[in-house]
């Protein structure tokens, strides 16, 4: 355990510390002409989840929050980067040791309904990692299945439908209920509730706060939406082209945000009161491509900060502690916007 | 009082389901009124029928397997659209009414310039020469915030980001100068950041052009940002509409009021900020299914007889007489406003 992480009360279940993943560039038509530059997805991150506590993962399409949660479980292999779940080093692992973990780290994906097998009843959905992780077979694996079931708020009648038959809220329910299935310790829960109506996102927030409780699991919220994130993180990082560029336990990041890309995030969010409209900051221009990162700070062609001088375009800022526990990669963090 | 610019009256609009299971009452008697210049926000789920009738008032509902019900009557400028033929239809759509969708991936052609595209309505409506309708679409582009237009002018679809390709479908519909803008969805697919900024480049244009705004959305906080008035719709009926600030102070529906105590908020104060958020038990009905009597009653925390039996018109909330309307049996006995334990 790396003695740098800003380190929690208890010592961390998940660590990550380094994580780089870039996919290749593609080569023109028929494979002829130079490959394009290499796209940096995730670029260097670190971060701990202490247990029983959810980090929320935020940022925009294409900043490389998704590709964090696959490298983690190595669904993506990263190029570089050490994870490590309870002590246990990932990236070490053999075929057969890495399933034997992957039962105690589990995802849950956005689009509930590409992630459900169409022609699985939900009863086989659920019982397949049973019989996978030889945890229950037969009679036994139906009363789980009716156990989880029950668990994620369904009727245990669900165990006889197919996906096609369920809403999106039910759906997403069962994803959550595969996960559960072989008890893990560890969620990613990858944009869980962006695809689901807000009534029903209430819904599945709620669920998961109650798991958590009643488990004591661990999350890692990848998500674009700040208020659901502030609803359930502990702590929140933010993430810009592929890099964490601020971090910090959740009321602080909110309360006083250090880097000038945190504070126009958390300004551009709509506010569902007609009193409370602010002065929005609307930042010019858009998200550049990671394949092509702007040199020195890779916020700085957006940067609405006054002070952003030549300095931000040449020197990348390094990920620093600014407050206790609230790390930014500003140079003008002590002063934001 | 100001004439209204759209007037849309008991609009029903049906599917006929593929397996012949019935009917789904997609819109199913709605009725509300936009006003020269405003922008009326209407707010729902999925299913709840409010693309159906966008898609309705321009009459762009494939049929079959849809077909607007006879009685319903959507007025504009003083003509029932419903009653034009194609070519009067052609002479209003695209030109005083004009469309934008959620989608600009898939709602521009990929095989023509983001120019062509744009200058092909002032072509069709305006009658002007292929030069100047050139110059419209560089105009245009420049009011909506497109860096070097005259360069961007002859690029494709596929060159530009999806905040660009948006600002292409705000460019093509505004060209014609419409009086009314159905804007559907318009920020769904885009980033927190682009969505601000196409959600000032429309509230500056409507001040420039001076249009009307329908303004379709499942956001609650856009709704709050942009709107002069609201609408909600659920499963397929209006069931409530009041002035902007009066739905957030006052919301009388139950639906109304648990959809803005479902919303997870940034300005929570931080004791609330954790916790459990409430929600809406159950989940939307099928529309080939709507449930007897008040629609949303399975749902209602304050149900009682009455709500599964008779279904409640809309009713006057007072205030400012037709400002306020719900659909709600609890205006007539407020007392029950407790919840079920």
């Amino acid at each position: 355990m790396t003695a740098s992480a800003p380190a929690p009360a208890p010592s961390p279940l998940v660590d990550v510390q380094g994580l780089v993943k870039h996919f290749p560039g593609e080569r023109g038509l028929f494979g002829l002409g130079r490959p394009r530059a290499a796209v940096r997805a995730v670029d260097g991150v670190s971060f701990a989840i202490a247990p029983g506590q959810t980090l929320g993962l935020v940022g925009e399409s294409g900043c490389g929050k998704s590709t964090v949660g696959r490298t983690m479980l190595r669904l993506i292999e990263p190029d570089r980067g050490r994870v490590t779940i309870d002590g246990q080093d990932v990236g070490a692992l053999k075929a057969r040791a890495l399933r034997a973990l992957r039962r105690r780290m589990q995802i849950v994906f956005q689009d509930p309904y590409g992630s459900l097998n169409p022609r699985m009843t939900v009863r086989q959905m659920l019982a397949e990692p049973l019989a996978i992780h030889g945890i229950a077979r037969g009679a036994d694996a139906g009363q789980r299945v009716a156990a989880l079931l029950e668990e994620v708020g369904l009727d245990p009648s669900f165990a006889a439908s197919y996906a096609h038959e369920l809403s999106g809220g039910q759906r997403q329910r069962v994803g959550i209920a595969r996960a559960l299935s072989v008890e893990p310790q560890f969620l990613v829960l990858d944009e869980p509730v962006s695809a689901l109506d807000v009534s029903v996102q209430a819904q599945v927030l709620n669920l998961l706060t109650d798991l958590q409780q009643r488990r004591r699991l661990t999350y890692l919220f990848i998500a674009h939406d700040l208020a659901v994130v502030k609803h359930i993180a502990d702590h929140v990082a933010v993430m810009y082209l592929g890099k964490i560029i601020e971090r910090a336990p959740a009321p602080a990041l909110y309360a006083r945000p250090r880097h000038p890309y945190t504070t126009s995030l958390l300004s551009a969010v709509p506010v569902p009161d007609p009193k409370a409209q602010h002065e929005r900051i609307v930042l010019v221009g858009e998200v550049p491509s990671p394949a092509h990162p702007p040199s020195g700070c890779p916020f700085h062609p957006r940067c609405p900060h006054p002070r952003k001088n030549d300095r931000c375009r040449t020197d990348p800022p390094p990920l620093r502690e600014i407050a206790p526990g609230q790390l930014a990669a500003c140079h003008f963090a002590e002063d934001p916007l | 009082m100001t004439e209204p610019l759209l007037r849309v009256r008991d609009l029903k609009t049906y599917f006929v389901t593929e397996h012949g299971s019935g009917t789904a009452r997609a819109v199913d008697g709605v009725t509300f009124d936009v006003l020269p210049g405003e922008t009326l926000g209407i707010v729902g789920e999925s299913g709840c029928g409010k693309t159906v009738t966008s898609l309705s008032i321009l009459r762009l509902i494939p049929e079959p397997p849809g077909h607007i019900l006879p009685g319903s009557f959507i007025e504009f400028e003083g003509r029932n659209l419903l009653t034009l033929d194609p070519r009067e239809l052609r002479a209003i759509r695209g030109n005083r009414i004009a469309m934008i969708f959620q989608e600009p991936m898939t709602s521009l052609n990929p095989v023509f310039t983001v120019g062509d595209q744009i200058a092909e309505a002032a072509i069709v409506h305006h009658q002007v020469s292929r030069r100047a309708a050139r110059s419209r679409a560089i105009e245009m582009l420049r009011l909506v915030g497109i860096p070097d237009p005259d360069e961007r002018v002859d690029h494709y679809p596929h060159q530009m980001s999806g905040g660009m390709r948006q600002r292409v479908m705000i460019a093509m519909a505004l060209v014609c100068r419409p009086q009314l803008l159905i804007a559907d969805e318009p920020t769904t697919a885009l980033d927190v950041t682009i969505q601000a900024q196409i959600l000032e480049l429309i509230d500056r244009l409507q001040a420039e052009l001076g249009m009307a705004v329908l303004l379709i959305t499942h956001d609650l906080g856009i709704v709050a940002g942009s709107a002069d008035r609201v609408v909600v719709m659920y499963a397929g009926q209006v069931v409530e509409q009041a002035p902007t600030a009066t739905l957030f102070a006052r919301p009388l529906h139950p639906y109304t009021e648990g959809l803005l105590a479902s919303v997870p908020r940034l300005d929570a104060p931080p004791a609330r900020a954790r916790g459990r958020l409430r929600s809406i038990p159950g989940q939307v009905p099928a529309a080939t299914a709507w449930p007897e009597g008040c629609r949303f009653h399975p749902r209602c925390p304050y149900a009682w007889d009455r709500c599964r039996a008779e279904e409640p018109p809309l009713l006057d909330a007072g205030g400012e007489p037709g400002t306020h309307a719900v659909r709600c049996w609890l205006l007539t006995d407020p007392r029950r406003r407790t919840p079920h334990p």
